[in-house]
């Protein structure tokens, strides 16, 4: 049995109850509890720093599997503790040598937490992808070629035809994703743009254009719901919505877009 | 107190309860785009190298919608990233298409065209099989 000599902070709360993650169990397998300072619980379970340390870290995050299920098992427990009280998400592998350090950074960090508890109360962080529901751009076979045209010019005359028509279609498609970003945003209390995916490992020959994520009030959650359903049924687009998540996006205070590579 | 359920939530009119959540149903590059980018980021007092994180996240780059399918995409994958830049994506389209209109009117500038172009079509970058096909003479025959 290794020995579990660090302890995983997986979210912070203002109100969970102590014993709200009886039965529940962490990264690593670790009992999860709940570990109260100075107003804050902290969502924890102890793990090893065999697994957690800075070499065993290093070493794991190249593991594509052991990330994938510590990034599963992480996401439980923050769903978990989301379902008792308004919880603000840590980042993945937020690790201390013990309780006290914990207690340290709930001190240290009071009013951060605080303030970022009080923005996502009472609301839901929802996810929306909007997808180009775009076909190859159909030859031309206009037959309108003029008879003393080479083979070379009419070549490049459909080549042409064809890069405008994608061209006209990739800028009306944008059009389309912007209204749906307009009228979501209208009905959040904030929004945060993620990445788009990569069709290629997503598997999905659609080719994802806008992927953002919505701070609801959980009074308009049926109103958000109901203007995606409703905005997906416009031409050119493929909407798709997830969640309800635990507010992972709107944890931090200052927005931090993706940057291109 | 009960584990919770995932219908937990008491739900009723004029009451905004949270919605229920389902956590096994979310997609792997869902939840790394959050766990990994979002969340409060406070210091731990485990530090990888900054490097180490930089590399991960090149690598996954959000995009991970199976493992088993990073994998097979080899290490090169997220080099390649034809589609995260829509920008660079449509001045490339720009380019070409300026590129094209040029040709030709160079083309039917010169009037004698087959001479010019008896082969290639000045097409640099993307269909491999076209270009090795060579001008469609025969497609536009039939047509």
């Amino acid at each position: 049995v290794p020995e579990e000599d660090a302890i995983y902070v997986y979210a912070i709360s203002r109100d969970l109850p102590p014993d709200a993650m009886k039965g529940v169990s962490g990264v690593g397998g670790g009992p999860v509890r709940v570990l109260e300072h100075r107003g804050l619980r902290a969502v924890v379970s102890p793990v090893s720093l065999a697994e957690f340390g800075e070499e065993g870290l290093r070493r794991n995050l190249e593991d594509l599997r052991w990330l994938e299920s510590t990034a599963r098992a992480h996401h439980a427990v923050v769903d978990a503790a989301v379902e008792f009280s308004a919880t603000i998400p840590l980042g993945l592998a937020t690790v201390y040598r013990g309780e006290d350090r914990v207690r340290g950074a709930l001190n240290e960090k009071n009013e951060e937490f605080t303030r970022a508890l009080d923005r996502i109360t009472g609301r839901t962080e929802w996810g929306v992808k909007v997808y180009a529901d775009v076909r190859p751009a159909a030859p031309e076979t206009t037959g309108e070629e003029p008879a003393a045209s080479s083979p070379g010019t009419s070549y490049l005359r459909r080549r042409r035809m064809q890069q405008d028509t994608a061209e006209r279609t990739r800028n009306e498609v944008m059009d389309v994703a912007e209204r749906v970003h307009d009228e979501l945003a209208g009905i959040a209390a904030a929004v945060r743009l993620h990445r788009p995916q990569d069709p290629q490992l997503s598997g999905e020959c659609a080719w994802m254009i806008f992927n953002a994520a919505y701070l609801v009030d959980d009074s308009r959650s049926d109103d958000f719901q109901a203007a995606v359903r409703r905005l997906g049924g416009l031409a050119g687009i493929r909407l798709q919505l997830t969640g309800p998540w635990a507010p992972y996006s709107f944890a931090a205070e200052e927005e931090t877009t993706w940057t291109e590579l | 107190v009960t584990r919770p359920m995932g219908g937990g939530a008491v739900t009723g009119y004029g009451r905004a309860a949270p919605p229920v959540r389902r956590p096994e149903s979310a997609n792997l590059a869902d939840i790394l785009e959050r766990v990994l980018d979002k969340g409060i980021v406070i210091a731990g007092d485990i530090q990888v190298n900054l490097l180490d994180i930089e590399l991960l996240t090149i690598k996954l780059r959000l995009v991970i919608a199976s493992v088993d399918r990073a994998k097979e995409m080899g290490i090169d994958w997220w080099e390649s990233d034809p589609t995260l830049s829509s920008t660079a994506r449509q001045n490339a389209i720009a380019e070409e298409n300026r590129r094209l209109r040029d040709r030709v009117a160079a083309l039917e500038e010169a009037g004698r065209a087959e001479e010019i172009e008896a082969g290639t079509p000045p097409v640099e970058r993307g269909e491999p099989e076209r270009r090795r096909r060579g001008p469609p003479a025969e497609e536009d025959r039939r047509a």
